[in-house]
């Protein structure tokens, strides 16, 4: 008998597989210099942004306020979208994907623990620009809370399953340039921290419909006046659906 | 010298469709074709066959990671199409190109796949079985092509199970790695595990595998343990009577006419010879007797069966594929 070898007792307990890989994956995130600075340096210098230029007076609020939903926001995108979508457009193309889903973690376990990684660095990411946003002046409303962790965490799942239809279906390359660009021109002109009467009106009646625009509007609407915008959480919804059943659809994990 | 135990593989008839390619006119390409195999516990099977014959997707089909087109497929007596968590923890795999992250470390990576099972094995000592300690530090993708292998097999490893499919094992190894390796596969196939091998190296077929299927064009054409396969020769479908006798000896090619009619002799380089053909015991005589009469001490002397080689390329043809 060899010595290495033991009976063979099963897998571990499925919630057991899902944090283990819940845990390794947001090691891995918060290891990631580039994704670092897109997760929290970028958001944050975007916040200090918006509080020192008028970019966003006149809008019935005090310039963090207004700001912070909008950076909270981006987070959900940089982690969820860009940062969660280039990991995984590079585990699929090193056969990580492969290997993982024939260990008892399988498929669905994997997506659990990817998921897992992301609320949990998006947690982080609230604690961080929470508590600087605090210190340049933020007074959110105590009651916003609930409901802006939970459109985050909405927003959080959309572009989880946008982030994952774009990894699973081009090359890691593109996949890195796809969610580049997208970061920037949806942080920049997609609702998501420039609210939409401040963009080009071209653009006002679009963004309502972009997972950014609506994300930020509702946590805007959450923080600042203390509703929920129900268009934009069925905006979000339907994100969610349509590109989480694209991915099923279309993914390759390969 | 098959097992009575229940096999820890079988595929029966399988088929495997890929595409639409548009490179056929969007038609579909069927890269595996009727294809059957047994693996039985506490053995070495080894799938042999040309780059493309379809070996890794045979596995593949095996591992659930591909869907099959037809046929039917018991691993450990379940279906991989359908396989739950407590089937996948039974089975071990090592992918051809490793599927380990680059940024990983060697040890933490190990720790994680491990938390996947309840009883995984020791991993400090499967570290130290394998020599990752002397690499721990290091990135996967700053490995060599040996050490990721390695890496990639204690990986397939860790949750102690009962097959173990390995394609190319020995892709990248050295030397060193490769004697660790082969001898870790012989120890865990006599603790009674089923191992599944693809290589398109006969040699390791020949040192590793309890029973060979030859596969060529995404069948399997010849199967049997490797001594079974060397001594029957599938050109002719007859037992093999041809020898090969290599040796370097000075002393020219005088010794030709010493010896019987129908043997092939050849002057590879001056000084060294071949003699091919049905050689007999008595030309063997003849041959040391001619050495004696002359003083002449060969520097060396080799005579040869076929190898595996032969066999596959008498089955799959010897043009460039």
């Amino acid at each position: 008998m060899s010595k290495l070898l033991s009976p063979n007792a099963g897998p571990a307990s499925l919630p057991r597989r899902i944090m283990q890989q819940g845990r390794y994956e947001t090691i891995t995130m918060l290891r990631n210099g580039e994704q670092l600075i897109l997760a929290i340096v970028l958001p944050l210098m975007a916040l200090v942004g918006l509080v020192v230029t008028p970019l966003l007076d006149g809008l019935g609020g005090s310039r963090v306020d207004i700001a912070t939903p909008g950076i909270l926001a981006l987070c959900a995108m940089s982690t969820a979208f860009t940062g969660q979508g280039i990991a995984t457009g590079f585990d699929r193309r090193y056969g990580v994907l492969r290997f993982l889903s024939t260990t008892p973690l399988g498929r669905g376990g994997l997506i659990a623990g990817k998921i897992l990684a992301v609320l949990v660095v998006l947690f982080l990411q609230v604690l961080v620009v929470g508590a600087v946003a605090g210190f340049l002046g933020w007074q959110p409303r105590p009651e916003a809370w609930l409901p802006g962790l939970g459109l985050l965490i909405l927003g959080a799942a959309a572009f989880t399953a946008l982030g994952l239809l774009v990894a699973g279906t081009v090359r890691p390359e593109a996949t890195l340039a796809i969610t580049n660009l997208l970061w920037i021109l949806l942080g920049a002109l997609g609702g998501i921290v420039v609210p939409a009467d401040r963009l080009p009106s071209l653009l006002q009646g679009i963004v309502h419909f972009l997972p950014s625009g609506a994300l930020g509007q509702a946590l805007r609407d959450a923080f600042l006046v203390g509703a929920v915008p129900f268009p934009a959480v069925l905006v979000l919804l339907l994100w969610t659906v349509l590109a989480g059943a694209a991915a099923i659809r279309w993914f390759k994990w390969n | 010298m098959r097992s009575p135990e229940s096999p820890v593989l079988t595929i029966d008839g399988l088929i495997k469709d890929v595409g639409p390619l548009a490179s056929l006119d969007g038609k579909m390409l069927r890269v595996v074709s009727e294809l059957s195999l047994v693996a039985e516990r506490g053995q070495v099977t080894a799938l042999l066959g040309a780059n493309g014959a379809g070996k890794t997707t045979t596995l593949e089909c095996a591992q659930g990671l591909q869907k099959r087109t037809g046929g039917s497929i018991s691993l450990l007596g379940a279906d991989p199409d359908t396989a739950g968590a407590d089937l996948r923890s039974r089975v071990g795999v090592m992918l051809q190109d490793g599927g380990l992250p680059p940024s990983a470390r060697p040890i933490p990576l190990l720790r994680h796949v491990a938390g996947m099972y309840k009883n995984p094995m020791d991993v400090d000592a499967l570290v130290e079985r394998l020599g990752i300690g002397q690499f721990s530090r290091t990135s996967v993708r700053r490995l060599s092509g040996g050490q990721k292998q390695r890496l990639a097999l204690a990986a397939a490893l860790v949750g102690n199970p009962e097959i173990l499919f390995l394609d190319e094992p020995s892709a990248g190894l050295d030397p060193q790695s490769r004697q660790m390796v082969f001898d870790l596969i012989a120890e865990l196939r006599d603790a009674g595990m089923g191992i599944v091998l693809t290589t398109h190296l006969m040699d390791d077929a020949e040192r590793l595998a309890d029973y060979v299927y030859i596969i060529d064009g995404g069948h399997n054409v010849v199967e049997g343990t490797v001594a079974e396969l060397l001594r029957h020769d599938h050109a002719t479908d007859s037992a093999v009577t041809e020898r090969t006798l290599y040796f370097d000896a000075p002393g020219g090619l005088d010794f030709v006419g010493a010896l019987g009619a129908g043997l092939q002799v050849t002057e590879t380089r001056s000084g060294s010879y071949s003699i091919t053909g049905a050689i007999t015991p008595k030309d063997l005589a003849t041959l040391t007797a001619w050495w004696a009469e002359r003083n002449i001490m060969p520097a060396s002397l080799r005579l040869e069966a076929r190898s595996l080689e032969d066999v596959f390329l008498d089955i799959s043809g010897r043009d460039l594929r």
